[in-house]
């Protein structure tokens, strides 16, 4: 098996699992899957899902049903960073409309696709109780609230720079 | 100024840290209820307070406590319900953003009058900067004697852990949240048995949620009593309502339940009016989940009295005409905005978050959703504002849990009091494309039956 965590990973895999009484390590399921899909480039392939599995001890099927049951898992390869845009009531009445539709145009993406140069994931999700804030997205562990064209305009530059220093 | 009990020292710089948080008076709740109380005491004053929970269903806290069964041997768990996914709110991540500490205290009382030594939060996924600070508050209340061995000394062991989901509103149901626990599906579990006697591991289990436990800590603090005294009826103590939409002042805000819902939305205290100089046209007062009511039966009750925000006035009417105080999640529109649009971003919200166990929840939600897209873009026919009625309601309380009803119940209310929207969708075809049908008569002071 190629996929493996690395030393520090396996710590917080070690950890994890330790907040749940013995025979009860499946419990860290949740959480484990989410440290799997940040070490393993933002996504869970089925390799990664046997992987999880033979570390908690539990069948693959219950890993699978689990990984398809939840929306922050991504089950295909995403870009760098992933917009997940609001679309429900309290930021639909707010403009999310407007904010949606300058992104697609901004990245010439639609909703679910991401950029040939796999920098960015366009995703509508359902509420991230940041209603007061709204419009807004989640991107990564973050959210960007009070969103305005302006402020998707800065966004997209400061993540574009964020790659072009790594580069 | 209305009563503080939770925010107060929510503006206190560097309160989320515990050094700040001590200081301002943390944790002599947990003293008091640790080294002078007794569990029975304990349970008894929050039973006194009134206190329901301020998760949605409003069930009084110390009655849910008083149900736990204590088998010889068996360990018990409490879980904070931290999944906080109603549209609306957002009231229990401004708490534990800000005053991580005050909610720690909480459950820190709360496990030892329960008995519970591994105590969970089931944070939403989407939390995680929020996981951050609860877990560095936990790691500082450790280091303080506050967690871990022997509590002050009294042997009493507590240890408090983060969980995180990972996307599902569902997991917001107390019996799908113990499944996501265990590592599954988010699956409501058919109750009897109650968690209280089968729950987390099939443990018995308490889920009380992040605002219900904070108020364990002023309640120990001044007295069941004494908290009772503020509010009104059986709303006691005070309330965070998260306010948003189409206000001057979108933000959370702690109330004590005497001030009417047109004080709130109007005062500069709270929300400050309606943004950009528009008109109230409706409000969705407690999640997206209860009904939504129209200007005029908002301020004032079917009998025309001034409607309060408190669990009992603002359900007065019943479902006819009134709505529920439910999560504190309080959406205003304005007049610009489209009641068909609006039901069909909920109706596609729990379709999305339906679990998939029971049919009518499954494939209703799904329909309703496809029917108000159809009329959304000027395709419905009059016959189908019926066949949304009894879509919705062959889905109410036909299902484990109550998704169901939360998916039927925002539909149900926008044809209730908001039909004649509808219709104009689908006899103005075109029109409805490019303008909305606006305020007409929804702020007309109300008809009074004689």
């Amino acid at each position: 098996m190629s996929l493996q965590f690395n030393n520090e990973q396996m710590t917080e895999f070690k950890r994890l699992v330790a907040r749940y009484p013995e025979g009860k390590q499946k419990s860290a399921l949740l959480p484990v899957l989410h440290l799997a899909q940040d070490s393993f480039g933002g996504w869970l392939p089925t390799e990664a899902m046997d992987y999880v599995a033979v570390l908690l001890n539990i069948e693959p099927i219950e890993v699978y049903e689990v990984a398809t049951f939840y929306s922050m898992y991504n089950l295909k390869p995403v870009g760098k960073f992933v917009f997940e845009v609001c679309q429900t009531g309290p930021c639909m009445i707010s403009g999310s409309e407007n904010i949606i539709t300058y992104i697609q145009q901004q990245l010439g993406i639609q909703p679910g696709q991401t950029t040939k140069d796999g920098i960015f994931t366009l995703k509508l999700v359902e509420c991230l109780g940041a209603c007061g804030y709204a419009p807004m997205m989640q991107v990564g562990k973050i959210y960007r609230e009070h969103l305005t064209k302006e402020k998707v305009d800065a966004i997209i530059a400061e993540y574009r720079m964020q790659v072009a220093a790594q580069n | 100024m209305g009563v503080k009990l939770l925010l107060e020292k929510a503006n206190v710089p560097g309160i989320r840290s515990y050094d700040v948080y001590r200081r301002e008076g943390g944790y002599a709740a947990a003293e008091k209820a640790l080294k002078e109380m007794t569990i029975e005491s304990i349970v008894e004053e929050v039973k006194k307070s009134g206190l329901r929970g301020r998760g949605g269903a409003g069930f009084p806290a110390g009655m849910k406590w008083s149900f736990i069964a204590k088998p010889e041997g068996v360990p018990r768990h409490l879980v904070c319900n931290a999944d906080e996914s109603e549209p609306g709110t957002f009231k229990d991540r401004y708490l534990m953003e800000f005053l991580p500490h005050l909610l720690l205290e909480g459950l820190l009382i709360s496990s030892f009058a329960l008995g519970s030594n591994d105590t969970y939060i089931y944070i939403r996924g989407e939390y995680a900067w929020v996981a951050t600070i609860l877990e560095d508050a936990i790691e500082e209340a450790t280091k303080n004697g506050w967690l871990g061995k022997n509590i002050l000394g009294t042997g009493f062991d507590c240890m408090i852990h983060v969980h995180r989901g990972a996307g599902a509103y569902i997991c917001g149901e107390e019996t799908a949240l113990i499944e996501s626990l265990e590592g599954k599906r988010g699956n409501p579990r058919i109750k009897p048995p109650f968690p209280a006697i089968q729950g987390l591991w099939m443990r018995p289990t308490v889920v009380n949620n992040v605002e219900t436990l904070a108020a364990v800590v002023p309640i120990i603090k001044m007295g069941g009593d004494e908290y009772a005294k503020i509010g009104v009826g059986r709303s006691t103590g005070t309330k965070l309502i998260s306010a948003c939409g189409n206000i001057n002042k979108p933000g959370v805000y702690e109330i004590d339940m005497t001030i009417s819902v047109e004080d709130f939305i109007y005062s500069d205290e709270y929300c400050g009016g309606i943004a950009n100089g528009k008109k109230l046209k409706a409000c969705i007062p407690g999640g997206s989940s209860v009904p939504i009511l129209p200007a005029n039966l908002l301020l004032k009750t079917a009998k025309g009295e001034t409607r309060y925000m408190n669990y009992e006035s603002l359900s007065d009417g019943g479902f006819a005409t009134g709505s529920m105080m439910g999560s504190g999640g309080f959406i205003i529109l304005d007049e610009d905005q489209c009641i068909v649009k609006n039901t069909l971003t909920l109706a596609r919200f729990y379709r999305h978050e339906s679990c998939g166990q029971c049919s009518p929840c499954r494939e209703g939600t799904g329909w309703m959703e496809k029917i108000l897209q159809k009329i959304e873009s000027g395709k419905g026919e009059v016959s189908d504002i019926d066949l949304l009625w009894d879509i919705q309601r062959k889905i109410e309380g036909n299902t484990i849990c109550p998704l169901g009803d939360a998916a039927a119940w925002p539909v149900a209310a926008a044809i209730r009091h908001f039909r004649d929207e509808f219709e104009w969708h689908i006899n103005n075809r075109e029109l409805s494309q490019t303008s909305n049908f606006g305020l007409q008569h929804y702020a007309d002071p109300i008809h009074v039956p004689a």
